[in-house]
C-alpha cells in the first residue's frame, strides 16, 4: 500500500515549474499558470508558491517570453511575496497592461513601493563607446596622459627642489625623525636581503665566469670579472631594483592610501606641507642610502665571488681580496658610487609622484604601485645604459 | 532551537580587546518586526556588539543566536548560512569602490542567487537604488562620485538586495545634514513597515530614536543596562540614561517629537472639521 501512495504523491507533483525530487532538500519555486480567457480576449497569469528572490529567478526566463496578451494577473495563490516579486508582478502588469488581482494587504504595499521606485532604464555601468571607436580613444587618452605625466613628473621634481630649498632657508621645519625613520625603513630593514642576493648574485659570477675563463686558461681573471663588475655596475643596479620594489612600492602604496582618507588633504589645511613632511624625508632617505646600499651590496658580491673561488678555483679566500684591490681601478667605485644617489633619485620621485596621483578607489593604489616600480626599475635601467656610455667616454673605462 | 519572536538574542556575551573589557555578561533580545535603537557613550562597544551579533567578532563567552542559528557556534564563516537573511549598513557605507552603485546592490544578489538573469538582477539593482532615496542616474556612478549621504542610502540598498528579515544599521544618519537625516529616518521606517523588517540600529542621533524607534537599548557599564519604549527609560533612575535623556539635547529632541506630534493631531482635527 505503501509504494502506491507514494507513487501517487511524487506523480503529482510532476510538473513544468517543479522539481519533485529537489522539493524535499531545495527550496520551493515560484509556479504560474496561464489560462487563455474563452473569449479570445487576454490571458489569465496565475502565480502560485513564493514569490521571493530566491523562488522568481528560476522562472523569469519564462515570464519574459510569453506570447500571449496577459489581461489579468492572479496572485491569490502566491504564499509568500517580498520586493523582488512585487517588481516581477508590477512589470509583468506595465509590460502587458494587465490589471492584478488577488493581492493580500502586505503584497499590496509592496507592489505600491515598487511602482514609485520605477524608473526609465539606465544602464548600471556608465556608456561605454563601441569598439572601433574606443580603441582610437583609448590610445588617445594613454598619449595624452603620457605627455601630461612627463610634464606632471617634471614639475613634481621642481616643487621637490622647491621644498627642499625652503627647507634649507628654514632648517628648523626639517623633519629629521621622519628622515631618520625613512633612513630605516629603506636602508637597515634591506640589509639582509640586499646582504643574501649580493652574496648569490657574486657567486654566480665567479662560478659561471670562471668556466668560460678556464678554456683560455685565464681563471685568475675571475677576480677582475667579478670585482669590477659588481663595483661598477651590479651591485648599485641591483640594490636600486630591489629598493624599487621594496620601497618605492611601499611609498606609492602609503601615500596613495593616505590621499584616499584624505590624510594629505588633512595635512595641507593644518599648514603641513605634504611635500616637506611625506615626499621629501623619503626622496632624501632613499637618496643617501642608496650609494651605502650599493656599496654593501658590492661588497658582498666580491665575498661571494671571493667564497666560492676559494672553494671551486683554488683561489684562497684573502688572496682573493687582497687581488681585488690590484686588479679593480679605484674610479669604478666612484662610478658605481656616483651613479647611486641618482638612481635613488628616480626610485624614491616614482613611487612618491605616483602615490599623490591616487583618488578615487582602493584599485587605483594597486595600479599606482605597480607603475610606480615598473617605471623606476625601467628608469634606472635606462639611465645605467647612459652612465655606462658616459662613463667609458670620459676614460674611466 | 530559537524562537521565531525573536530574532536576535544575546546571552552573557563578553569581549574583550586584550585586558580591556568591552563587554561582560551582556544580555539582549531583539523582537521580531521592531526597530530597536542602541545607545551608549562613545567607546562603550556599540559597533563591536554589532559585529559579535554578525560574526564579524568572535566573543570570548557567551552566546549569539540570529534568527534561530547560534552564530557563536560557527567553526568557520561557511557554517553561518543565514548571511542571506540580514543585511548591513557600516558606518562609512563600505561601497566597493571599484564597482558602480548598482554594481554594489547586484553583489549579493550574483552571489546567492546565480541563477536570476542579468535582466532582472539589473531591474532589481536598479529599484533598490531608487527604493533607497537615490535618483535614478546614481545607478552608473562610483563611490568616489558621491556625497556621504549617497553613499549611506547607495549601502542602504545594497543591505536590502536580498530583501532581509533583519537589517543592521550602524550609525545611518550620522554626518548627514538634518532635512537629509530626518529623510533618512523616514525611509527606514517606511522600508520597515513596508517589508516587515526587524532593525538593529545603532545611532547617536536622538532625533532617529524619538521618530523611528520602537525600542531602545542602553548600553553602559559593559552591559545592557535597560531596554524599553523612552518613556520606560526615563522612568528609571540611572545618571547615565537622565543625563542622556534629560540632557539639553535630549530635551530638543523631546520638544520636536511632541510639537511634531501636535502639528500632527491639529491637523488631524482640521481635517475632521472640514469633513
Amino acid at each position: 500500500m505503501g509504494d502506491a501512495t507514494r507513487y501517487i504523491a511524487c506523480d503529482a507533483l510532476v510538473g513544468p515549474a517543479n522539481f519533485p525530487h529537489e522539493a524535499g532538500t531545495m527550496r520551493a519555486l515560484t509556479q504560474f499558470q496561464i489560462t487563455p480567457a474563452p473569449d479570445g480576449g487576454g490571458a489569465t497569469l496565475a502565480f502560485s508558491g513564493p514569490m521571493t528572490v530566491a523562488s522568481v529567478g528560476h522562472v523569469d526566463a519564462q515570464l519574459r517570453h510569453i506570447d500571449d496578451t496577459v489581461a489579468v494577473i492572479d496572485v491569490s495563490g502566491v504564499a509568500v511575496m517580498d520586493t523582488v516579486g512585487a517588481w516581477t508582478v508590477w512589470r509583468l502588469s506595465r509590460d502587458h497592461g494587465a490589471s492584478i488581482t488577488g493581492c493580500g494587504d502586505s503584497a499590496q504595499k509592496l507592489i505600491d513601493a515598487i511602482s514609485r521606485a520605477d524608473a526609465n532604464a539606465h544602464s548600471v555601468r556608465p556608456e561605454r563607446l563601441p569598439l572601433l571607436q574606443r580603441v582610437p580613444d583609448k590610445v588617445g587618452e594613454v598619449m595624452i596622459d603620457l605627455g601630461h605625466g612627463i610634464v606632471q613628473v617634471i614639475g613634481f621634481l621642481g616643487q621637490v627642489v622647491l621644498s627642499a630649498g625652503t627647507l634649507i632657508r628654514h632648517p628648523s621645519r626639517f623633519r629629521g625623525k621622519a628622515l631618520v625613520h625613512q633612513m630605516e625603513l629603506v636602508g637597515v630593514n634591506a640589509l639582509a636581503i640586499i646582504a643574501l642576493m649580493s652574496f648569490l648574485v657574486g657567486i654566480v659570477i665567479a662560478q659561471q665566469g670562471s668556466v668560460q675563463l678556464r678554456q683560455f686558461g685565464a681563471e685568475i681573471y675571475t677576480v677582475n670579472l667579478v670585482g669590477r663588475l659588481t663595483l661598477r655596475e651590479l651591485g648599485v643596479l641591483m640594490t636600486a631594483i630591489m629598493v624599487a620594489g621594496r620601497s618605492g612600492s611601499a611609498f606609492a602604496a602609503q601615500i596613495g592610501t593616505m590621499k584616499l582618507t584624505e590624510e594629505v588633504d588633512a595635512m595641507r589645511t593644518i599648514g603641513v606641507s605634504p611635500m616637506e613632511a611625506l615626499v621629501v624625508p623619503r626622496i632624501l632617505a632613499t637618496m643617501l642610502m642608496l650609494p651605502l646600499l650599493g656599496f654593501y651590496s658590492s661588497f658582498l658580491g666580491i665575498v661571494g665571488g671571493a667564497f666560492i673561488s676559494s672553494l671551486a678555483l683554488g683561489i684562497p679566500f684573502f688572496t682573493f681580496l687582497s687581488r681585488i684591490q690590484e686588479v679593480v681601478p679605484l674610479h669604478d667605485v666612484w662610478v658605481g658610487l656616483a651613479k647611486a644617489p641618482v638612481f635613488g633619485l628616480i626610485v624614491a620621485l616614482s613611487g612618491c609622484y605616483q602615490g599623490m596621483q591616487v583618488k578615487n578607489n582602493a584599485e587605483e593604489v594597486g595600479a599606482r604601485t605597480t607603475a610606480a616600480v615598473v617605471i623606476a626599475i625601467f628608469m634606472v635601467i635606462v639611465l645605467d645604459a647612459f652612465f655606462a656610455v658616459f662613463f667609458t667616454e670620459i676614460g674611466w673605462g | 532551537m530559537g524562537d521565531p519572536a525573536f530574532p536576535i538574542r544575546v546571552r552573557g556575551l563578553r569581549t574583550a580587546f586584550g585586558s580591556h573589557v568591552i563587554h561582560d555578561g551582556l544580555d539582549l533580545e531583539v523582537r521580531k518586526g521592531e526597530i530597536i535603537g542602541v545607545v551608549g557613550g562613545s567607546g562603550t562597544g556599540k559597533s563591536v556588539l554589532m559585529r559579535a551579533i554578525i560574526g564579524l567578532q568572535v566573543p570570548d563567552a557567551g552566546e549569539v543566536e540570529v534568527l534561530g542559528q547560534s552564530i557563536t557556534d560557527a567553526v568557520d564563516d561557511d557554517d553561518i548560512d543565514i548571511r542571506s537573511r540580514w543585511g548591513v549598513l557600516f558606518q562609512g557605507g563600505a561601497l566597493f569602490s571599484t564597482l558602480t552603485v548598482a554594481e554594489n546592490v547586484e553583489v549579493p544578489l550574483r552571489e546567492f542567487y546565480p541563477e536570476i538573469t542579468d535582466e532582472l538582477r539589473h531591474e532589481i539593482a536598479r529599484y533598490k537604488v531608487l527604493l533607497s532615496g537615490l535618483p535614478a542616474e546614481a545607478t552608473a556612478k562610483f563611490p568616489s562620485e558621491l556625497s556621504g549621504g549617497m553613499k549611506k542610502r547607495a549601502g542602504l540598498a545594497r543591505a536590502l538586495a536580498l530583501d532581509p528579515e533583519l537589517l543592521f544599521l550602524d550609525e545611518p544618519t550620522a554626518g548627514l545634514d538634518p532635512i537629509g537625516a530626518a529623510a533618512f529616518d523616514q525611509l527606514i521606517l517606511q522600508l520597515q513597515q513596508t517589508l516587515d523588517l526587524t532593525v538593529f540600529l545603532i545611532t547617536h542621533d536622538l532625533d532617529t530614536l524619538y521618530e523611528i524607534c520602537d525600542r531602545v537599548a542602553v548600553l553602559a557599564d559593559r552591559k545592557v543596562i535597560a531596554v524599553g519604549t523612552i518613556p520606560e527609560l526615563l522612568a528609571t533612575d540611572h545618571p547615565w540614561i537622565q543625563e542622556y535623556f534629560n540632557g539639553p539635547r535630549g530635551r530638543a529632541a523631546q520638544d520636536a517629537k511632541a510639537r511634531h506630534a501636535q502639528a500632527g493631531n491639529r491637523l488631524a482635527v482640521a481635517q475632521e472639521d472640514e469633513a
